[in-house]
């Protein structure tokens, strides 16, 4: 197909500023890898996947009964599992509003030699179609199907 | 009853979005009249009916009309009646009725501001217009209807409002925040129109200009609003944090301040047109892909709404479509768009162009440390992209575009004599470093990016007096000389000033605030940055639709009680949700601030608490308020209001660049 010569020159500044933005982009990518955190499953981390000191994310559910509160100070130690492997995490700082023994939850940090991961930061998921219990119920008794998928998806990445 | 009558209002609504997309637009390739007349008054039907909508939503949150089950879901008998008015914006489809009514308001002023544009592109613009307004509310009526019903087993009471949202940040952040993103909108329809009709020259870039600072002021105070209303309400005391729903509407914003200022250069001297309208069409593009990005749920973060991969998928498509035709478009008609480029090294347009290539930049930065995860996602990885990739990269553009912002505003255009600038400059960059540094020894430690970033808004600020001292030079006396300003100088040097303290704040609050997170009982006491912290005692009440646990302290300095804070914790009713509510005593150069963590025992007098010294926090606000003010005051400047004897002659100025080579 012809191209009139105005279109070509067209054409060709926007695939070379196409081109120019391929080449920032892949500055900023190659000066970026040290700034990226993965994520990774306990799993993952006992099998010796997990980076070695660097910051990275860990995710699951929080054990049920693993959650221990220093008398003396704020730190909390806890246990996140994804029902195959179990990973250690201690945190010195206040614990989100939904962090629960049971319920999904996302950290950041650093594992230390003793095979502790050192949390700097946690999120537990924020659901902004929480319901109420009784309102869930009131609505299934009343045979309204409820959309039930996105309580159940709690903490999955 | 209210609910099938906002429903049909709505389809309504598409139907004349259906009529204002085809009449018009098809009456200006015709030459029918008739047709061409159709889009004023389809437009302020199209506001109408979509405003009557909207009030029976309302009105089905204020009678608790749980038949509707948007309603059920997020609203209770319980919550305070204002609250049930905010919370009709307070989730996706709600949110969603909003940003149509916004567009729709931003239409019929389009269409009743119109009287000087030529009929015919005005008509076409209104098409346009009617175009993205129907792929809105197709979305709204497919995927996300607000008046959908529960019957007929419906609920006794309602699930609530998420307790995050019951306030007032809540009532005037969406609103705003949507003027801007969809206020983007006109200067999209604006350039599909110029390339539609293969014309594009300084008359169109004035007609865009008042619009494009309209939405960027609204989207600016959107932004500052939300920053504001995180500090407070979510418990966690920060400002910013590169959440990707944050960048969605920076991506916008940082592209919008480009493309304001490409408009400024193609409005006075009508040059960079393909710069500009390919950045009023990337900056609608973006606004959409904010909305994508925030709406599909691809994303977790705060404001992620609730998952559903149809919606995800008709914005994308959306997306796709509106980004395509308008390259295409770009593609093949742009060629018309004659250029010349006829400017110095030290000109204002070259400093110009050098803020919209930084601009750019910073917009990429900002896309591709938010798009990443996503790409990363698709090929297998999980990988998060946060703060420390943006802090590390974003302040290079920027610093960049502060030294630049420093000499812009000085030159003239096309060419500036750099002997007569020289004295100047040496000496305001000379006092600033010193000022900068006295005030680092002032604050006690030295931090290297607090003296770049405190230098370079010394530098800024003294600028932009300088500039207006030069201004005036001919006039005498203070009162006099600012009364000689016209109202576009005024809201410029307004705005500069409010990154100056925008910058100020941000170095700052982030290099001298302290931070603590605590275990503390009944009676101890905390020293933090020269403040004694006393826990006194904790108290439960109950509220009309809470229960709260509030915690008094007393704060000591130099042994004087300096006053008390009360944060709380509270418990909702309705949800069973948890809040945390700071307590913040606020001043121009330091914020208090405790929030509550969790009772760390059964006695409940031990609690984990989180206090915060916040160096300057509040210039971080100042700073985007006086950007958003700068911009509705250069609005009312009279340039705008010109009729068109001026814009005839700029026509002929318009003649030999044909000559010209393309851009």
């Amino acid at each position: 197909m012809a191209m009139k010569p105005h279109r070509k020159k067209r054409l060709i500044t926007i695939l070379s500023s196409i081109a120019g933005v391929a080449i920032v982009v892949a500055l900023v990518l190659y000066a970026s890898e040290q700034k990226m955190n993965l994520f990774v499953t306990p799993t993952e981390v006992l099998a010796g996947k997990a980076p070695v000191d660097r910051i990275f994310r860990i995710g699951g559910l929080v054990k049920m009964g693993s959650v221990i509160r220093s008398k003396t100070e704020l730190l909390t130690e806890f246990i996140v599992t994804d029902m195959e492997a179990d990973v250690r995490i201690t945190y010195d700082k206040i614990m989100p509003d939904l962090f629960r023994e049971g319920q999904g939850v996302v950290a950041m940090g650093k594992m230390n030699p003793e095979g502790i991961f050192v949390a700097s930061n946690i999120l537990a998921k924020h659901d902004e179609e929480y319901k109420a219990p009784e309102v869930l119920d009131a609505l299934e008794r009343a045979g309204h199907p409820v959309k039930k998928n996105e309580s159940d998806s709690q903490g999955q990445e | 009853m209210h609910a099938e009558f906002g429903n049909y209002l709505l389809v309504f609504a598409f139907v004349i979005s259906i009529a204002l997309s085809i009449f018009p637009l098809v009456g200006t390739f015709t030459n029918r009249l008739s047709l061409v007349y159709t889009a004023k008054p389809l437009a302020v039907i199209f506001f109408v009916t979509l405003l009557a909508s909207f009030v029976c939503l309302a009105y089905a949150f204020f009678i608790d009309d749980f038949t509707i089950a948007y309603v059920a879901q997020h609203s209770n008998s319980l919550l305070p009646d204002r609250y049930k008015i905010s919370a009709v914006w307070g989730a996706h489809e709600g949110s969603f009725l909003l940003w149509v009514l916004i567009f729709s308001g931003w239409t019929l002023a389009v269409a009743l501001t119109g009287k000087n544009l030529p009929r015919l592109s005005h008509a076409r613009i209104l098409s346009v217009l009617g175009m993205i307004g129907c792929g809105f509310i197709s979305f709204l009526l497919f995927t996300s209807n607000p008046f959908d019903r529960t019957l007929p087993f419906y609920p006794i009471d309602g699930a609530d409002l998420n307790p995050l949202l019951q306030d007032f940040g809540l009532i005037i952040h969406p609103p705003l925040l949507y003027m801007g993103y969809v206020g983007f909108a006109i200067s999209f329809a604006f350039a599909i129109t110029a390339l539609i009709e293969g014309e594009w020259n300084a008359t169109w870039a004035r007609w865009t200009r008042p619009w494009t600072i309209a939405a960027w002021s609204c989207l600016t105070l959107g932004i500052m609003l939300g920053s504001w209303w995180a500090y407070y309400e979510l418990g966690w005391g920060g400002w910013w944090m590169w959440d990707p729903s944050e960048n969605a509407s920076f991506m916008p914003w940082l592209s919008g301040t480009a493309l304001m200022h490409s408009l400024a250069v193609t409005d006075k001297r009508n040059s960079f047109k393909g710069w500009t309208l390919g950045l009023s069409l990337a900056t609608f593009c973006l606004s959409l892909l904010g909305t994508f990005l925030i709406r599909s749920g691809v994303l977790t973060s705060v404001h992620a709404f609730a998952n559903d991969p149809t919606r995800g998928r008709f914005i994308l498509f959306f997306l796709a479509f509106v980004i395509g035709s308008a390259l295409i478009l770009f593609l093949f008609r742009s060629g018309k768009v004659k250029t010349k480029a006829n400017f110095s090294v030290l000109s204002k347009d070259m400093f110009l162009l050098l803020n919209n290539v930084l601009f750019i930049s910073a917009t990429f930065i900002v896309l591709f440390g938010t798009l990443y995860p996503l790409f990363a996602d698709a090929m297998g990885k999980k990988i998060s992209v946060g703060a420390p990739y943006f802090n590390s990269i974003f302040p290079i553009p920027m610093v960049a575009i502060f030294v630049l912002l420093g000499v812009g505003p000085l030159l003239n255009w096309k060419k500036h004599s750099f002997s007569k600038l020289k004295n100047g400059l040496i000496k305001i960059a000379i006092v600033s470093v010193l000022l900068s540094l006295v005030s680092v020894w002032l604050l006690g430690s030295f931090y290297l990016w607090v003296f770049v970033g405190l230098a370079l808004a010394l530098w800024v600020g003294l600028n932009s007096i300088y500039n207006l001292a030069i201004i005036t030079r001919l006039k005498r006396g203070i009162l006099a000389k600012l009364g000689s300003l016209n109202r576009a100088t005024i809201g410029m040097t307004l705005a500069h000033l409010g990154v100056v303290i925008l910058l100020a704040g941000v170095v700052l609050t982030s290099y001298y605030s302290v931070e603590r997170d605590l275990r503390m009982g009944v009676g101890e006491s905390q020293e933090i940055a020269g403040y004694d912290f006393k826990m006194i005692h904790v108290e439960r009440f109950n509220k009309e639709n809470y229960q709260a646990t509030q915690v008094t302290f007393d704060i000591y300095q130099e042994g004087g009680l300096l006053l008390t804070l009360k944060p709380e914790k509270r418990t909702y009713f309705a949800g069973k949700q948890t809040m945390t509510e700071a307590d913040i005593d606020a001043s121009l150069f330091r914020d208090l601030y405790i929030a509550l963590g969790e009772p760390l025992d059964s006695t409940g007098k031990i609690w984990s608490v989180r206090i915060y010294v916040k160096s300057f926090i509040r210039w971080v606000w100042i700073g985007p308020l006086l950007m958003g003010i700068g911009g509705f005051i250069s609005l009312l400047d009279k340039r705008y209001r010109k009729k068109r004897k001026k814009i005839v002659s700029d026509d002929e100025v318009q003649q030999p660049v044909e000559l010209q080579v393309a851009n």
